[in-house]
């Protein structure tokens, strides 16, 4: 069961509801969802609690991460986009982050793992389909029939531009797919990618001295790829934001 | 051949699919880097873009492998 690299995934409820004929149970990832809700929210109030002139270290963490996340939404969609999304895109970086960050446990008091809401796609869509619409209502609400311009780039001569059209139409509703299934498909693969190395040990540890030497192998090569797992948590949770901050710039700026 | 097998094969012939992002991502790299050795203070502003171009590019191999596992998980046996 355990060097069962697909296991982790398995969705078991806690709590069993029954919303209208709807299976609305309490699962292990609602609880990894709920956690990684509470931690940021408890460590932002915590952490901003004094809300000193001269930040401490918590807050010097906490104010760094909103400059960040400002930054980035500045430079990818404009002053008007800060005060119209930072909160949408400050919170989809954090719910994303802390998500893959608190699923790099490997398991603790006879918990097998921690469980990772990001390598469920149906998460990862919901995500991606909110950006979406929110840049198909934003747009249509401020910029009316002229959110259209979205697909027609300016400067294109007059004989290529229906050509252009199509690519940008097909470009813009393949957008929620790509960027749904990046996320779910980095996390999936890197999780499934630590199991399946982390089976290795036991599994060459098993056939004796040379096996426990051979072992060694495979536990540094795991130790080495949670490394890179923890590069690619924070950096997917980066690319889910910067692409939200790209996708929300063509609502207050259709027509590049 | 049965269409399981068949299945199996494309799965992995999809695969081949990551080869071009991996060249992409590649080519990506390489050159920011090119570029931030010539000109060291600009490259921090360019980070952003970096990763963009990497995550568009990226995307395409994650289709080829979305389409791999359709073919080993969806495609009925």
């Amino acid at each position: 069961m355990a060097d069962d690299p697909i296991e982790q995934f398995h969705i078991e409820p806690i709590a069993e509801f029954n919303l209208a004929g709807w299976d609305a149970s309490f699962t292990n990832a609602s609880l990894a969802m709920v956690g990684g809700v509470a931690v940021a929210a408890l460590f932002f109030n915590w952490a901003m609690k004094p809300a000193a002139m001269v930040p401490g270290r918590a807050q010097v963490v906490a104010e760094s991460a909103h400059d960040f996340i400002r930054g980035m939404l500045k430079d990818g969609a404009g002053e008007e986009g800060v005060q119209k999304f930072f909160p949408l895109v400050f919170t989809l970086f954090l719910f994303i982050f802390l998500s893959n960050m608190l699923s790099m446990f490997p398991g603790f008091f006879g918990v097998h793992h921690v469980f990772a809401p990001t390598s469920q796609i149906v998460i990862t869509a919901m995500l991606a389909l909110l950006v979406f619409f929110t840049v198909i209502i934003v747009g249509l609400a401020k910029n009316g029939l002229k959110f259209f311009k979205v697909f027609a780039p300016s400067g294109v001569p007059i004989y290529i531009l229906w050509f252009v059209i199509l690519i940008e139409i097909i470009s813009f509703f393949s957008r929620p797919l790509s960027h749904a299934v990046r996320l779910w498909a980095n996390i999936l693969a890197g999780h499934i990618l630590l199991k399946v190395f982390a089976g290795f040990v036991p599994a060459l540890a098993s056939l004796g001295l040379i096996g426990i030497l051979g072992a060694s192998l495979p536990l540094a090569m795991t130790v080495a790829l949670y490394g890179l797992e923890f590069l690619v948590a924070f950096l997917q949770a980066y690319v889910f934001a910067i692409l939200t901050c790209i996708y929300l710039n063509d609502a207050l700026h259709p027509g590049h | 051949m049965d269409a399981t097998a068949a299945a199996y094969i494309g799965a992995g012939l999809a695969c081949l699919g990551m080869l071009g992002a991996a060249i992409g991502v590649g080519i990506i790299f390489g050159n920011f880097l090119q570029g931030a050795m010539r000109n060291p203070s600009a490259a921090p502003a360019q980070f952003g873009n970096l990763i963009f171009g990497f995550a568009v590019t990226e995307a395409l191999g994650i289709f080829s492998l979305l389409i791999a596992i359709l073919l080993l998980f969806v495609v009925p046996k």
